[in-house]
């Protein structure tokens, strides 16, 4: 039986009766239902929504939520070796305190009048990415790296108008995916062919001799990681940066910021347009719905009329403080529909907020250090790793954050290994074995900042197990 | 720096409207309208504009005629222009408007506001061309040409904001009727040119200012969509700068105001008229790209009269191509498009709804009536 | 009129702040064996890729950090804090906190996507039912929740539309998408982004609504489907929806009902009796869950059963024990986003469903149609406001007004008073999508969330400007007074040697800031 749920909802303040008769009476109806009216019959449900009983309790909703919530397993409970585009770092209470405040959870699209805090704050993350990058024109971000990998990729095709881009095999399959919904039209307008590059199988690097091949004057742009999707550095940008322009091409560059505390910002070797994944700034991983990503450039008209993405520029008040504005909001949809470049619209606010926090928590300093704690920690766990019998590990020692491991010689599968590891309470890294064969049983491992070296003997130490 | 703004008042525009007459160029008509007992509007209609430039007043300064052609109006506002020309008090004429238009072209000035109508327009268009930017303020009896703001206060807001730079040009037509024809009651209208306008996009949110892609920039997508169209048709191309502008992309000599012809993207024909045309399409497959001429919407017979009922019957229907940019479908504020064939049946044809091609890949469903 | 004014904190941009040395967090320190048993950081980076010179970010203490944000926060209007009802096509609805706690628990926020899915259950199991759940408001068959947004939500219809005439082999020759000019901007630039050419149905200048004459002169062997709002970006329901879908239907189209402005819908009309083929809900609006600054948000896309395997991948389903992840869809179009979306917003509907229910949902659209038609009774009785297209008499969920006649009487415009009521504490109003068909419009939407009262105080918030406009139009063109700054400059925005988008390029096109140093 349907339990009734009582006339006022505690969400709902009109939802007192006499105060909806009165308001209906003021605009001329008898009851609700000669609104409805209105619409046309068959265009009208005739029945109940079939939906559960309510539980307008909120301690009812609470534990309800809670208990199917609670079937979960948790990085914190589970020692988590899992990153493929999604990694646990420390999320500092001060970013979640911000990140949780109603102001910034509830805003939505305020000017810079009734919202400023809101629009200077993402000003403070445009400059710091900024620095990060030394790059002097960063947008809002977009909804994940794979959508800002696929609108740089469409910037430059747009700006030189080629069709054709070059993309390295050693790429996430998920983001290939995602460039392919934005770039391939099939037979329609606007299709950008994506050919892909090799990668050198000892070192993870691109092989220069394919991308020359296959770069002509029709290559409008080429996009390469780094670190790339299997952790690998790629230190041939400089080489990459000549060979792409001297095709009249646009170079790309995908990175994690978390990096740029170590490594060269893609400026320095020749990167046009650099985008990439915010989720490492003091974003909790939400099951992957912590994602974001940001496209920069430098601050030259023909790249800034060519984003899809807002970009708040600071501006001057009339009595002389500062205020913030959206810089040529005409190319978007908003102003001027089909004819915007590509699209924009809700994307990723609160994550810019924590992202800007995050910043200006580490510093210049903390940005190093934490690059430093990284590479160390991840390099240890390489190491003795690849000391157990069975265990090699691969594209040593050129990685950042995550590298390969694989299982050949032991003669257990990826997914064997997994398995013996989560009952032990450990996430093993990505199994990566259907998407790239020519690595054999191998996993992807993610060692960040969390991982002390407890840990990391504690994953060794089962591993060894595991595979014995 | 200071703007120069200058003001041409033409003081007996719309002396005609009031007393039943069609406009007051010539000089019997206007003795006329006098006697008939029509008060200048002129003057009222200045100094409604200068209300909204106070904002700015300090940072312009102010060219103008002598007497009612703007320095009475500019004192009344209070502002102490520097004076040019001479005239013969309350009895300018036409030649009158084109002196100052001259003299404000010589004295480069950043705009000319000018008080009038539809022929106060086609002289200062004769004198200026778009050499510099001007905008009108209606006080006439005629308003076709699109080169005025809807009225003195938007005159005077856009002429504020463009001194201020913050907003753009367009090109503007500047369209006439023959005034002796239509006191006959015989409508015939011509396009005379284009004048650049300032102009401040009606349909952009908060933050506005600026507009990409400008107006070339659609005209420019419009052209490009006809002809990456282009079949082996022979293409009529009807006046006006949108349509010309696919053959300024074929890089085609033209007739901005004229009728062309194009068949396998070469010129065929340049300005020629009704018959010259019948004979061209004569058994052959043929398009019309038309565009909306003048302010208010007009698709056949206003300044495109060549393209006749019999050329419109033999093209047929389904190939006619309308293009407009979309701000411009936008400015007919819903009202439908009009066409007036001199024949019922063709105007009957038209009827419906139509496919308006406003930029590359993108067009609009638009009501002909 | 409420006595107001929003906090001026003057806080610097943080740039400027800090002191040599400071620092907001301590990083962990590596343990003395790690160090010890791996080189130093530069043997793993190659030479050409270390970085030479530190980012010049500020260095900050942590007080301080926390300080300047919670400022700025105070110096943000979000919806908790006001009567948000100005916002048209947001539906700026109460989010429950209770749901911003259940998405802060480890159990949600410390899950990583490429877990196990034995590890993973719950999540899976929330998913599933709010699948099924907003299947049966809409009546379509299955949903994917990966669209980030709104915008990437119609993009995958797009993308869903392309795929099926892909497969039916009938691209490129149909490759026209019509739209009207009342749907959502996106309805018109992701399609075109996907490869449509664009068809956008003007309205009736009476009704403002498009006519199905005009749809019948677009459709063609070259339709390759609909995109249209409903209720349309003027509140006005379209009741010939069904025959638009039939014309598209027989022209071998496909038909998808953007459903961004659904609130007022909740079990009164579907896709389904519409005869959509899909659909797409902003999470992140009817369902309550936060704008959070503009995202996370979720455009969740529907569909029915002959297209489901068009859908990105992976799909959750049950098989009566437990929740597995589909990825075994070949015709699937991939992906549209990393991982499974923003799967907090699913979390937080599906607490706001199972709050509310079925009678809750259906409270939640009466209240809002009930809201708006009260709300154009205030208004329109204010001089200078007119309601556009007032031949139609019902609303749903928001209206689009015009302030023409008030601009036309004192040229005091939609944009100055879009500045000027934020001085009486509330949140600006929406003017509308491009392009402004009706002259100087705002859009209102003020949903279930605002009682009668809140409404009253906002009608009377423009009755008061509205009459200012006419006794002392400087004050509201040069609002606002009673805001944290003051009237901004914005030519600078669309100047390429003015506009400044980092520190770094203020202070390269500026010289140094003007700012003083402020003490902290």
């Amino acid at each position: 039986m349907t339990k009734k749920i009582e006339h006022t909802h505690p969400y709902i303040p009109n939802s007192v009766l006499e105060v909806r008769q009165e308001m209906l009476r003021d605009i001329g109806f008898e009851n609700i239902q000669e609104i409805l009216n209105t619409i046309p019959k068959k265009l009208r449900l005739n029945r109940s929504l079939n939906l559960p009983d309510p539980l307008p309790s909120e301690f009812d909703l609470k534990k309800h939520v809670s208990e199917i919530l609670s079937k979960n397993k948790s990085c914190t409970e589970y020692l988590n070796f899992l990153g493929a585009g999604c990694w646990q770092h420390h999320v500092p209470a001060v970013v979640d305190e911000i990140a949780h405040r109603s102001e910034f959870v509830t805003a939505y699209a305020g000017n810079t009048y009734s919202d400023l805090g809101k629009w200077q704050t993402f000003f403070e993350f445009q400059s710091m990415m900024g620095e990060l990058l030394e790059m002097d024109a960063v947008s809002l971000p977009t909804f994940d790296w794979g959508t800002a990998a696929s609108f740089a990729i469409r910037m430059a095709s747009r700006m030189n108008i080629k069709k054709e881009v070059l993309i390295p095999k050693i790429i996430s399959p998920g983001r290939l995916s995602i460039i392919k919904n934005f770039c391939n039209t099939g037979s329609l307008s606007g299709n950008i062919d994506i050919k892909l590059i090799d990668y050198d199988p000892e070192t993870g690097l691109i092989d220069l001799q394919d991308l020359e091949n296959k770069l002509s004057s029709n290559t409008s742009s080429v996009y390469i990681e780094n670190p790339s999707y299997l952790g690998t550095i790629e230190s041939q940008g400089d080489e990459i940066a000549r060979l792409t322009h001297n095709n009249g091409a646009e170079l790309i560059v995908g990175i994690d910021p978390i990096s740029l505390g170590l490594l060269t910002p893609p400026i320095n070797y020749g990167g046009d347009i650099v985008c990439g994944e915010i989720q490492p700034l003091g974003i909790h991983m939400n099951y992957g719905g912590g994602v974001g990503g940001f496209i920069a450039t430098r601050d030259e008209p023909r790249y800034i009329a060519e984003y899809p993405t807002h970009l708040v520029s600071i501006t001057d008040t009339i009595d002389g403080g500062f205020g913030f504005g959206y810089c040529t909001h005409d190319r978007t949809l908003y102003a001027v529909r089909e004819e915007g470049k590509d699209f924009t619209g809700t994307t990723v606010g609160l994550w810019t907020i924590a992202a800007a926090v995050y910043m200006a928590l580490l510093g210049p300093n903390g940005i190093k250090e934490i690059g430093h704690t990284i590479i160390k920690r991840s390099h240890y766990a390489e190491k003795i790793l690849s000391e157990i019998n069975g265990i090699e590990t691969l594209f040593s020692p050129y990685f950042f954050k995550e590298f390969v491991v694989n299982f050949d010689s032991s003669g257990k599968t990826v997914n064997d290994v997994n398995k013996f590891l989560l009952d032990h309470k450990i996430f093993g890294g990505k199994e990566i074995v259907k998407d790239f064969p020519e690595l054999g049983q191998s996993s992807l491992y993610c060692v960040t900042e969390i991982h002390n070296q407890e840990d990391i003997t504690r994953l060794a130490e089962t591993l060894n197990q595991a595979i014995k | 720096m200071k703007k120069k703004l200058g003001l041409i008042v033409n003081p007996i525009a719309g002396m005609g409207g009031s007393v039943g007459l069609k406009g007051t160029d010539g000089k019997k008509t206007l003795s006329q309208a006098k006697q008939l007992g029509a008060i200048p509007r002129a003057h009222i209609r200045t100094t409604e504009a200068f209300k909204e430039l106070s904002s700015i007043k300090n940072s312009i300064e102010l060219y103008t005629y002598p007497h009612e052609m703007g320095e009475e109006q500019a004192k009344v506002c209070s502002y102490t222009p520097k004076i040019l020309g001479s005239i013969s008090k309350g009895k300018t004429t036409s030649l009158d408007t084109k002196n100052a238009a001259k003299d404000m072209l010589n004295h480069k000035v950043d705009l000319i506001l000018f008080v009038g109508g539809d022929g106060t327009a086609r002289d200062i268009y004769e004198v200026v061309g778009d050499k510099i930017p001007v905008l009108g303020v209606p006080a006439g009896v005629k308003i076709h040409s699109s080169s005025f703001a809807i009225n003195p206060r938007a005159a005077g807001s856009l002429a504020t904001k463009f001194l201020q730079g913050l907003i753009e040009l367009r090109e503007a037509e500047v369209m006439d009727i023959d005034e002796e024809a239509f006191r006959q009651n015989v409508l015939s209208a011509k396009l005379y040119g284009y004048l650049k306008v300032p102009h401040e996009e009606q349909m952009v949110q908060n933050v506005k200012i600026g507009s990409i892609p400008s107006q070339r920039e659609t005209i420019e997508s419009i052209a490009w969509e006809i002809i990456s169209n282009m079949k082996e048709d022979y293409y009529i191309i009807g006046p006006g700068t949108t349509t010309k502008s696919i053959l300024r992309k074929l890089n085609l000599e033209y007739s901005l105001l004229g009728v062309d012809i194009v068949y396998q993207k070469k010129l065929i024909a340049s300005d020629i008229n009704e018959n010259q045309i019948l004979k061209i399409i004569d058994g052959k497959k043929s398009k019309i790209v038309v565009t909306v001429i003048g302010g208010q919407g007009y698709l056949f017979g206003r300044g495109n009269q060549q393209i006749s009922f019999k050329v419109i019957k033999k093209v047929g229907k389904d190939n006619i191509i309308i293009v407009a940019s979309e701000d411009k479908i936008i400015s007919l504020k819903g009202n439908p498009l009009l066409v007036d064939t001199n024949d019922e049946e063709i105007n009957k044809m038209l009827k419906g709804y139509f496919r308006v091609t406003t930029g590359y890949r993108r067009s609009m469903m638009y009501r002909i009536a | 009129m409420r006595k107001y004014h929003a906090p001026v904190w003057n806080e610097p941009i943080i740039m400027e702040m800090g002191h040599k040395g400071e620092r907001g967090i301590a990083i962990p320190f590596i343990e003395e064996d790690i160090q010890k048993s791996t080189k130093d950081a530069k043997f793993y980076i190659p030479n050409k890729m270390i970085r030479k010179s530190p980012p010049n970010i500020p260095e900050i203490s942590q007080p301080h950090i926390l300080r300047h944000y919670l400022r700025l926060s105070q110096q943000t209007l979000g919806m908790a804090l006001n009567i948000d009802l100005g916002m048209g096509t947001c539906t700026m609805k109460h989010s429950p906190l209770i749901n911003e706690e259940l998405v802060k628990s480890p159990y949600f926020a410390e899950i990583h996507p490429l877990q196990d899915e034995n590890t993973t259950q719950g999540i899976l199991e929330i998913i599933y039912k709010f699948n099924r759940y907003i299947c049966e408001i809409s009546g379509m068959d299955e949903f994917t929740f990966q669209p980030g947004g709104g915008a990437l939500g119609i993009f995958t219809n797009a993308c869903l539309i392309r795929k099926y005439h892909e497969m039916n082999n009938d691209l490129p020759e149909r490759n026209e998408i019509i739209t009207t000019l009342f749907s959502h901007p996106a309805d018109a630039a992701c399609p075109a982004t996907a490869g449509f050419k664009i068809i956008t149905l003007y309205p009736n200048s009476e009704t403002g609504l498009p006519d199905i004459e005009a749809l019948k002169a677009a459709v063609s062997k070259h339709t390759a489907g609909l995109m249209i709002t409903n209720p349309e970006d003027t509140g006005i329901f379209n009741p010939m929806i069904d025959e638009f879908v039939k014309i598209i239907h027989e022209a071998g189209g496909l038909c998808a009902y953007d459903q961004a402005n659904s609130n007022a819908l909740f079990g009164i009309t579907r896709a389904k009796e519409a005869g959509f083929d899909m659909c797409h809900f902003n999470i992140h609006k009817a369902f309550s869950s936060p704008h959070g600054c503009m995202g996370p948000a979720c455009g969740a896309v529907g569909v029915r059963k002959e297209l489901t395997e068009f859908l990105p991948v992976p799909i959750v389903t049950f098989d009566g024990s437990k929740y597995h992840l589909d990825n075994d869809r070949p015709n699937s179009i991939g992906k549209m986003r990393e991982f499974m979306g923003n799967i907090e917003t699913i979390l937080r509907a599906y607490s706001w469903i199972m709050s509310m229910g079925p009678d809750g949902l259906r409270t939640v659209a009466e209240t809002s149609i009930i809201n708006i038609n009260y709300l154009i009774k205030k208004l329109t009785k204010i001089r200078g406001v007119t309601l556009a297209y007032p031949k139609q008499n019902i609303r749903l969920d928001q209206a689009r007004f015009s302030l023409k006649e008030l601009k036309d009487e004192t040229s005091v415009g939609t944009d100055d008073v879009a500045r000027r009521i934020v001085d009486f504490g509330v949140q600006e109003y929406f003017t509308s999508h491009h392009p402004w068909i009706v002259q100087e419009p705002f859009l209102p939407e003020p949903c279930e969330t605002y009682s009668k009262e809140d409404i009253d105080y906002w009608a009377e918030i423009i009755r008061y400007t509205c009459e200012e406009a006419r006794t002392n139009p400087e004050t509201v063109k040069t609002a606002p007074h009673n805001q944290t700054i003051k009237k901004i400059n914005t030519k600078a925005l669309n100047d390429p040697n003015q506009w400044a988008l980092t520190w770094r390029a203020y202070i390269k096109k500026k010289g140094k800031s003007k700012q003083e140093h402020l003490s902290p």
